[in-house]
């Protein structure tokens, strides 16, 4: 295995991050300030407990998730076409790496920015609301899990995606729905029993029921199928990746 | 021959998704050490093949190796030993000269060197730019910084890419200088070009590749020989109503009965006792003349003659 090659994409993304460090991070850091004011504070006030938890703590571990969800998408989908856009994607295909180090270099940092957004969202989020987290080792493990699978995600967004419309209506239009019909404000417990069902096809319910269990212990999900679906889910992504690099897809002639 | 040659081509075909054949069949043993331009027109698969031997195309069929390992089952080895200046001036605009090129040595699997990182900067005048944006640089320093990557990995082989298209004479010369200083530290140089002027200034070999064809690989100095045209032209100081007979049949005559003309073809060995058996002939016929010019043609004239007469 080529570790430089790693070392150098994943310094090489981070870079690129830093130098975006406003926009990296600041942005989601509003809006996520943002959402509190709106839905923890002014609304939340006005609203009952959800299993024993406030509404403005419920929110909480949604709230990550979605930014972790598209934070991820957008890094890593971008880091990847953006060589593909500037025709400097050719150094890569001379190079002498496979798509274990290529995967390594850029959904590691992609993943990594996502990570540590997480935790400055978390950190910003005590501020507005008092919570506790019951399990943090698992919460790690699921805000790891879930960075690295949809910087997976955004990864194969990124080498199918031929212009920049479809980078961002893929994320606009299936993502952003997704998450938030996907209990990132309410419980799935709250909605009518079809729409309940229903619910139970969309991946995200999975990803905040199982984040919101490693915080409060409760969820509308069981946890062990919410890790399990995430790894069927990055399984999936991975086997995509590993067909797109052996057939050459968007990326050799 | 040489015995082990460093780049060997054999029977590769490409054919695009658009059923387009691109290449027909390529045999090809580049020497080590030496600079092979790979000369041919616009569309006839230089950048194919080029693509092929890097890892940016996929074969259809047909192998290749680079420094003994097949660019396919031991690509890992095959690729570390090359470098590639792509056709097209494609950079991360918004990087430093410093580390886009600590970035490709890292990326072929080199420890970070800062010395030879300096070296290589230094090799193509950039140091002063090392903390420059690429996108503040010049076509021409782009370009430069685009060797300087390709260069950063140590590679034995390096692919140039119409490594002087649109770039100005000046610009062209020290491209020359640096690939020159290249070979003389052993590195194999193979460069594709439509300049004909280019291959003719730099090449020890030159290759012509058309309509996905090689159609000759031939040393220089002998392509030029053998393809070469020599024309001898007698100014007369009296004007000749008809070729002198006995002296050379291939002698014509120009229509104002002033200039004798020779065309020789081929090996120019021959040629010097040609005309000085011309002269010779002249003088014993009493037939004065005031100049004698002999010209030698191109390798352009020679390239054309060759691709003109394949359409
Ligand atoms: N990706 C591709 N799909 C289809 N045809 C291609 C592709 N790339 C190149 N070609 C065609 O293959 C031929 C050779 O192209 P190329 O190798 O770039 O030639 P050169 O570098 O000698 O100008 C051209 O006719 C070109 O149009
Ligand atoms: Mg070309």
């Amino acid at each position: 295995m080529n570790l430089q090659a790693i070392r150098a994409i994943y310094l090489f993304e981070m870079s690129r991050t830093f130098r975006t460090l406003l926009q990296s991070i600041a942005s989601p850091v509003i809006s996520t300030a943002l959402y509190f004011i709106v839905f923890g504070s002014a609304i939340g006030q006005h609203m009952a407990t959800i299993d024993g938890v406030p509404y403005g703590a419920f929110i909480v571990p949604g709230l990550v998730m979605m930014t972790l969800l598209t934070q991820s998408i957008a890094n890593a989908s971008f880091g990847i076409y953006l060589p593909r856009f500037t025709g400097t994607i050719y150094e890569l295909l001379s190079a002498p790496v496979s798509v274990v180090e290529v995967l390594a270099g850029y959904v590691g940092a992609a993943a990594s920015k996502s990570v540590l957004l997480g935790a400055i969202i978390l950190v910003t989020a005590r501020f507005f609301v008092p919570f506790e987290i019951v399990h943090p080792v698992w919460m790690v493990a699921f805000l790891v899990l879930i960075a690295v699978t949809f910087s997976l995600f955004g990864f194969i967004l990124g080498l199918w995606a031929d212009g920049f419309e479809k980078l961002q209506i893929v994320p606009l239009m299936i993502v952003t729905p997704l998450a938030f019909l996907g209990g990132t404000f309410y419980s799935i417990d709250m909605l009518p029993g079809i729409w309940r069902t229903v619910s139970l096809f969309n991946p995200v319910v999975y990803l905040v029921n199982g984040f919101r269990w490693s915080f409060y212990g409760a969820s509308d999900v069981s946890p062990g199928v919410s890790f399990g679906m995430t790894f069927v889910f990055m399984a999936l992504c991975v086997g995509v990746v590993t067909w797109m690099f052996r057939t050459g897809y968007r990326l050799r002639t | 021959m040489a015995a082990d040659p460093i780049v060997v081509v054999s029977g590769l075909e490409k054919t695009y998704e658009t059923g387009f054949k691109a290449l027909k069949g390529i045999d090809l043993a580049i020497e080590r050490g030496e600079i092979f331009a790979l000369l041919g027109p616009n569309g006839a698969g230089k950048t194919t093949l080029i693509g092929i031997i890097c890892g940016l195309v996929r074969p259809t069929s047909g192998t290749v190796t680079a420094d003994g390992h097949d660019i396919v089952r031991d690509y890992r080895a095959a690729r570390a030993a090359i470098g590639l200046v792509p056709q097209e001036l494609a950079t991360d605009t918004f990087e430093t000269v410093w580390n886009t090129v600590s970035f490709s040595r890292g990326l072929f699997g080199l420890p970070a060197d800062r010395a030879e990182v300096e070296r290589v900067l230094r090799e193509l005048s950039l140091w002063d730019k090392k903390d420059a944006k690429i996108k503040t640089l010049s076509g021409g320093m782009k370009r430069r910084v685009l060797i300087a990557k390709a260069l950063a990995h140590e590679p034995r082989i390096l692919f140039l890419d119409e490594p002087t298209a649109g770039v100005d004479v000046e610009l062209r010369r020290d491209m020359w200088g640096i690939v020159r200083r290249l070979r003389e530290r052993g590195v194999t140089i193979i460069l594709t070009t439509h300049y004909i002027e280019e291959a003719e200034e730099m090449a020890d070999r030159i290759g012509v590749i058309d309509k996905g064809e090689l159609i000759l690989v031939e040393e220089k100095h002998r392509l030029m020989r053998s393809l070469g045209r020599t024309r001898v032209s007698v100014g007369l100081r009296e004007a000749l109503i008809a070729v002198p007979p006995g002296i050379d049949d291939r002698l014509t005559l120009s229509s104002d009965g002033t200039t004798l003309s020779l065309v020789l073809d081929g090996e120019t060995e021959d040629d010097d006792d040609s005309i000085a058996a011309l002269v010779k002939a002249l003088s014993a016929r009493g037939i004065d003349f005031k100049t004698i010019n002999t010209t030698r043609s191109s390798l352009e004239e020679i390239f054309i003659d060759l691709v003109g007469s394949r359409s």
